[in-house]
């Protein structure tokens, strides 16, 4: 018996260190690597940059990147440009998304699988095929500026593709289950009869959704925009493709860092600066949210 | 209140719905008089809650009318109708507290905020909530969420209050208290009650009438000792208690009682003739398990029905003994006893030869 208990725990002791090993090999362990090298120095050597430790065996830290982000006006306009951008994906993400996840939540429960799996279909799809698809529809003589030229609306073809307007498009596309999904589980998950008793206590449909149904979504609402928001602002593929030449977002700005100026510690840097930008709003979210949760009750 | 009350207060006339090609009600008309406690009793997918989901307004009938207090509310919206409703699973919203849930529908009406709060107190007073004005759902027991929704639903002193299965998510012990209670509060108030329920006892200790229905349509309208005593279907004899039956054909009648051959009873089965049936029709014989004697001796009573038949099983419940006596046809019959006497030993014995009989009065005769 005694033995079957210790077994017990000691299996529950697994089960909760897979996730903390997972994280700690594959998060902390990199992020650790990153900060490491986030303040070296640049050097013409393999690897490029300068050990942490001199030969004398003293610590040598070179807060310099950091400064160099602050000090050059591009970094701060490109963060802003990627927040903005990330933020309009979102937001269409969620006018879109929120509509169709309460369609298939309130559906006969036969379709619901079909709708479900028609969500995630292009996932079978690898994710550069679908992007290079929108440049096929985007193209100054792709199928949209042909339909448009062949109904006779416009003569010359429309500049889409290159442009943020395209980067925008492609986010939004390429993001738009990761909204729906977690809206439809907490939308599905909902009791029916909850609208049903605000509308018999006086509630008009539309005043009965504002007081119940999206309260109740909103852990959905937050799942999914984190989800879209996160991804999105560090996106590279899309704006490398879709975007123009000067579409400097984080993602390229950090690709462009490591891989054609070779300067690994400004590119750490940036990798650094992206993540801050990314948890504190979050953490302060969540802070915020625990806050109202209290002074609700 | 009571000279004064209406004995069409819900007119439900002709009203049909249907889902698709299914007809979850068939033609249903009702009247439901003002301040009655008024059961709908069926198994599930008997159209009970589609009915009741009718009249609070969250259906259209597909075809028929319904009139409250002499207005037609047809065409109304529910959150325009002077009816609430406490949902089966209590509905209660969980990101709001108790106090919150209860004033929801005032603050819908853009009640004034010191009426409101006198009100929140007076139903809070009325359902006992005093100590948990201020929990969260999650914190309530299934007793509390009950009495919550009901406070929710009384708040609005609504002209009817609609309750769907309202006792059936609490254990049994406290089911007894809050069906009392649940009275208490009806009596109080003089609102209409209409309850939903499929649990037979507790439409038969609650209501003052029963609406016993079965695959959309209305079988039996009465109060609770017409339904129990006097059962029109085969459906209803089954559904309320339970009930020995006997197929059989009128062989004779006279002025009063008919004679009902019965292959299973053995022989001819006396009853009164209270469907001016004739010789030859198709009949069955039902009597309550409680309305059947069972002795060793042959009844004296000529005028009774009596049957042979040995013990097969038997029950001790305490206030009741429950025989089940295979007659000599094969059939097996329930019959219980009162246990009036105090004593340790059983006076009738398993396997035991015994006698069943009862009074033609006890007969229920069920055509069809």
């Amino acid at each position: 018996m005694a033995s079957l208990i210790k077994k017990d725990t000691l299996w529950r002791h697994i089960t909760v260190l897979v996730p903390y090993l997972w994280l700690l090999v594959f998060f902390l362990l990199p992020f650790g690597i990153i900060l490491k090298i986030s303040l070296a120095e640049p050097v013409l050597a393999q690897p490029p940059f300068s050990p942490t430790f001199d030969e004398t065996g003293a610590l040598s830290v070179n807060t310099d990147n950091f400064a160099f982000l602050f000090r050059d006006k591009l970094y701060a306009l490109t963060y802003l440009k990627s927040v903005l951008m990330a933020a309009a994906a979102t937001i269409c993400c969620l006018l879109l998304g929120f509509p169709i996840a309460y369609g298939i939540a309130r559906s006969d429960p036969r379709t619901r699988s079909l709708l479900l799996l028609l969500i995630v279909l292009p996932f079978w799809i690898s994710f550069l095929l679908r992007v290079y698809a929108w440049m096929g529809l985007l193209g100054n003589y792709g199928v949209i500026n042909n339909f448009l030229m062949w109904l006779g609306i416009t003569a010359q073809p429309i500049q889409i593709l290159y442009t943020d307007f395209a980067i925008f498009l492609g986010l939004a596309y390429s993001y738009l289950p990761f909204m729906i999904l977690p809206l439809y589980a907490t939308l599905e998950r909902m009791d029916l009869d909850l609208v049903d008793a605000a509308m018999d206590l006086g509630a008009s449909r539309t005043t009965a959704f504002w007081d119940i149904t999206w309260p109740l979504a909103r852990a959905g609402v937050i799942a999914g925009c984190m989800l879209v928001f996160i991804p999105a602002m560090g996106e590279y593929v899309i704006p490398y493709l879709l975007g123009g030449p000067d579409a400097l977002l984080i993602g390229r700005v950090l690709f462009d860092e490591f891989y054609v100026n070779r300067d690994w510690p400004l590119a750490s840097a940036v990798a650094i600066m992206l993540l801050v930008l990314l948890v504190v709003p979050i953490v302060v979210l969540q802070r915020n949210q625990a806050r109202d949760e209290e002074q609700a009750i | 209140m009571s000279s004064s009350r209406n004995p069409c207060f819900i007119r439900i006339r002709g009203v049909s719905k249907l889902f698709g090609d299914f007809v979850a009600i068939d033609d249903v008309s009702l009247d439901i008089a003002q301040g009655e406690l008024f059961s709908i009793l069926g198994g599930s997918g008997c159209g009970k809650t589609t009915l009741l989901r009718i009249l609070a307004g969250f259906e259209q009938p597909t075809r028929g009318r319904v009139e409250i207090d002499g207005v037609d509310v047809t065409d109304i919206p529910a959150y325009d109708r002077p009816v609430n409703m406490m949902f089966q699973s209590y509905a209660i919203f969980p990101h709001m507290s108790v106090e919150k849930n209860i004033s929801y529908g005032l603050r819908k009406d853009k009640v004034g905020s010191a009426e409101i709060a006198q009100r929140v107190d007076e139903v809070i007073e009325l359902v006992q909530l005093g100590d948990f004005r201020k929990r969260d759902p999650d914190q309530l027991s299934g007793g509390q969420r009950q009495r919550v929704a009901l406070a929710r639903a009384l708040i609005k002193r609504p002209k009817v209050l609609l309750l769907d299965e309202p006792l059936a998510a609490l254990d049994k012990k406290l089911r007894e208290h809050t069906q009392f209670e649940l009275m208490n509060i009806q009596h109080e108030l003089g609102i209409t009650f209409v309850v939903v329920t499929h649990d037979q006892e507790e439409a038969m200790t609650l209501s003052t009438r029963i609406a016993v229905m079965n695959k959309g349509r209305l079988l039996q309208v009465g109060e609770p000792r017409e339904i129990y005593e006097y059962p029109e279907t085969r459906f209803v004899a089954d559904f309320i208690g339970t009930i020995n039956t006997f197929e059989g054909r009128v062989s004779s009648v006279d002025e009063q009682h008919i004679q009902v051959n019965c292959e299973t009873a053995g022989g001819d089965l006396m009853a009164f003739n209270e469907h001016e049936l004739k010789s030859g029709d198709k009949v069955c014989i039902a009597v309550r398990p409680e309305k059947i004697f069972i002795s060793r001796d042959p009844p004296e009573n000529s005028e009774d029905i009596r049957i042979r038949g040995t013990v097969d099983d038997l029950g001790y419940l305490g206030n009741l003994s429950l025989y089940r006596v295979r007659l000599e046809s094969g059939k097996v019959i329930l019959v219980s006893q009162q246990n009036r006497q105090r004593s340790a030993k059983r006076s009738i014995e398993w396997e035991e030869q015994i006698w069943v009989s009862w009074r033609p009065r006890s007969s229920i005769v069920l055509v069809n």
